[in-house]
């Protein structure tokens, strides 16, 4: 069971690195949202798995039953994907926000903040050309 | 006494929601000042507390040490806490005049005071989990913050910082989670023992390096530190001096915490990384701050390189270095948020920050020029301000620990950092305005005026101070480093406030 789980943590998380190599910045953010429940699952399996006895305390005892279910990891996933879910709201709305005002998703084109040199120097002028064009292709 | 160690984290939250309440109106603002008048009280109160006692620590809602949550102070904490209480008050009173008003009704104070409220309690926590919590609340209120009146810029800005930062909480998260797996613990003094007892200590150096590279990320250094001057110059100016001051400082400080308590199982392997990662930070830092010509592109450029060397403290790991890695962090989170606060006043009465399109200061605004030379030369390590003990207390430690090239590199990395502070003083205060203005401190209303200079005067009466007099901080940093050293008694401290809990 364990294995199983460690193996669909890789793969969430390898989907997760793909969509987020890619520069449209939406698929980024699902990129964000798969690895971070390949998180959840990291804490959640790090609990060991034990499938039989609910964490209860039977009555007039003080501890739990032996081999009960770690009540701990589910506590810590349950703050994580409510605080994920918070984020991700958050991501989503300024993704948005920003499509709207920049009119445009890839990455490589928001340069608001840091803009190109407005003048490059001679000796990377090649350079800068090249650039450009690269640009204007994309 | 446990009630002290909550107050830091207490006050700034229940002033956001006063300051929420009131955004409306005049009276926001000066919750936000009373609040942050209130948390440096109370962070000086916990100060003495923990000189006369050692270490603090608390257990929350009287649950025993490694299965509750337990606040720790030990002295890097509280004085981590103290400047946080100064910088906050300083950065309130500068907003008085600095914030519009309709980022005020936009909740602007709200925000800022849980950002307070965050970073005070990533300071306090002594467990990982509860440190993660922290670093969320800390980062939603800076979301907010950074995007607060949604200028293109900002919005632009804000999506590296966002994503950049999130991935590096989901690699903190993961790496809690698998340390909780290895362990069986996520209380920081209580994973202090239990790691020495793993039987595959190869696996607890990748989590090492999982944290390494989270935290990394928060310190902004050399290679994860692309969304700092991609996002710090974009939002108001008392934004980006909270920002400088204090946002990085916590992930240095979590991880001089981790690297000191938790992770020092393999010194050799993960402060080596720690050592290389230090020298290319100042260096690239300081040369990208060189290729910048704005006001706040260069100081943001300059946070990166400044960062290289409280990691390199860290990275020596000898005692010295650890003062030096303490007394940097102070100095460095005062002399940077002044120096943003100077970029503001800048902007207000010459019209930019950028560089080529402001002038002339110096001949109108001699004050203003001033209270620019002392934090910027205490930045670069003249003596007598706070940057050269810094400065020497950490070279003096690389000296004696044989890393000559690494010293020669911080040397360097100084005398660079003067070149980019005199392109500022060269552009904007010696040439003459290229528009012809005259910038006048004068021509500010009063009341602004004294709003935005007290705190820059404060600060840099502040870094005087220490320069003049290094003793007593200097022993206090060593103190300071003596504990990070032999956690015993942080430890004992947490894991004996358990037991008393429990009888």
């Amino acid at each position: 069971m364990e294995l199983l789980v460690a193996l669909m943590v890789g793969v969430l998380v390898a989907a997760s690195v793909h969509l987020m190599l890619a520069r449209n910045v939406l698929r980024f953010i699902f990129g964000l949202v798969l690895i971070s429940n390949a998180a959840n699952l990291t804490i959640f399996v790090s609990g060991r798995l034990t499938p039989e006895s609910p964490p209860l305390i039977p009555e007039g005892a003080t501890t739990p039953v032996a081999d009960a279910a770690n009540a701990l990891p589910q506590a810590l996933v349950l703050t994580a994907i409510v605080i994920g879910f918070g984020l991700f709201a958050f991501a989503l709305t300024l993704v948005y926000r920003t499509y709207q005002n920049l009119g445009t998703l890839n990455s490589d084109e928001m340069r608001l903040a840091e803009p190109r040199p407005a003048k490059p120097a001679r000796a990377i002028e090649t350079d800068s050309k090249t650039y450009i064009a690269r640009d204007t292709q994309s | 006494m446990s009630w002290i160690l909550a107050t830091p984290i207490i006050i700034p939250f229940a002033t956001a929601v006063l300051a929420f309440l009131f955004r409306h109106g005049p009276e926001g603002r000066w919750i936000s000042v009373l609040g942050s008048a209130g948390l440096l009280i109370a962070s000086v109160i916990l100060m003495v507390e923990v000189l006369d006692q050692g270490v603090v620590a608390a257990q929350m809602g009287q649950w025993a040490a490694p299965f509750g949550i337990t606040l720790v102070a030990d002295l890097l904490s509280a004085v981590m806490v103290v400047i946080t209480g100064i910088t906050g008050l300083a950065v309130a009173i500068y907003a008085l005049a600095d914030v519009e008003e309709r980022k005020e009704q936009l909740g602007y104070h709200a925000l800022y005071q849980v950002l307070l409220a965050g970073v005070c309690g990533a300071f306090l926590t002594g467990d990982l989990f509860n440190l993660y919590v922290w670093f969320e609340v800390m980062l939603i209120s800076s979301f907010g913050l950074l995007i607060l009146g949604g200028q293109r810029q900002q919005l632009d800005g804000g999506i590296k910082y966002v994503t950049l930062n999130l991935i590096s909480t989901i690699l903190f998260l993961s790496g809690v989670g698998l340390l909780y797996g290895m362990t069986g613990t996520l209380n920081m003094a209580d994973l202090h023992g239990a790691v020495q007892e793993v039987e595959n200590p190869g696996l607890l150096v990748v989590i090492a390096v999982m944290f390494m590279i989270a935290f990394g990320v928060k310190a902004a250094v050399f290679p994860l530190f692309f969304w700092l001057p991609a996002s710090y110059h974009t939002p108001a100016i008392s934004v980006s001096a909270i920002f400088a001051g204090l946002l990085t400082k916590v992930g240095v400080y979590a991880l001089i915490r981790m690297f000191t308590l938790v992770f020092t199982t393999d010194v050799a392997y993960t402060h080596t990384i720690l050592l290389w990662v230090a020298g290319f930070t100042m260096v690239t830092g300081v040369l990208g701050a060189a290729a910048m010509n704005d006001f706040r592109r260069i100081l943001s450029f300059h946070i990166v390189s400044q960062i290289g060397y409280m990691i390199l403290g860290l990275a020596l790991f000898t005692p010295l270095a650890l003062v030096g890695a303490v007394f940097y962090l102070v100095h460095h989170i005062i002399v940077k948020a002044n120096l943003f606060l100077v970029a503001g006043v800048a902007r207000r009465i010459a019209g930019s920050t950028e560089l080529s399109q402001i002038g002339g200061l110096y001949k109108t605004a001699p004050l203003l020029a001033l209270l620019f030379l002392i934090p910027a030369f205490s930045l670069a390590g003249f003596p007598p301000l706070s940057g050269f003990w810094a400065k020497f207390v950490l070279i003096k430690a690389a000296l004696e620990d044989g890393g000559y090239v690494i010293a020669a590199v911080a040397l360097i990395v100084g005398l660079l950092t003067i070149y980019s502070m005199t392109k500022i003083w060269g552009n904007a205060f010696w040439k003459p305005h290229p528009a012809g203005l005259q910038p006048r401190l004068s021509s500010l209303p009063a009341k602004d005026r004294a709003a935005l200079l007290t705190p820059i005067a404060a600060l840099a009466i502040l870094t005087c101070i220490i320069g003049l007099f290094p003793e007593p901080f200097i022993q206090f940093a060593t103190r300071s480093a003596e504990q990070l050293l032999n956690p015993e008694i942080y430890v004992q401290t947490v894991l004996g406030a358990a037991s008393e809990a429990t009888q």
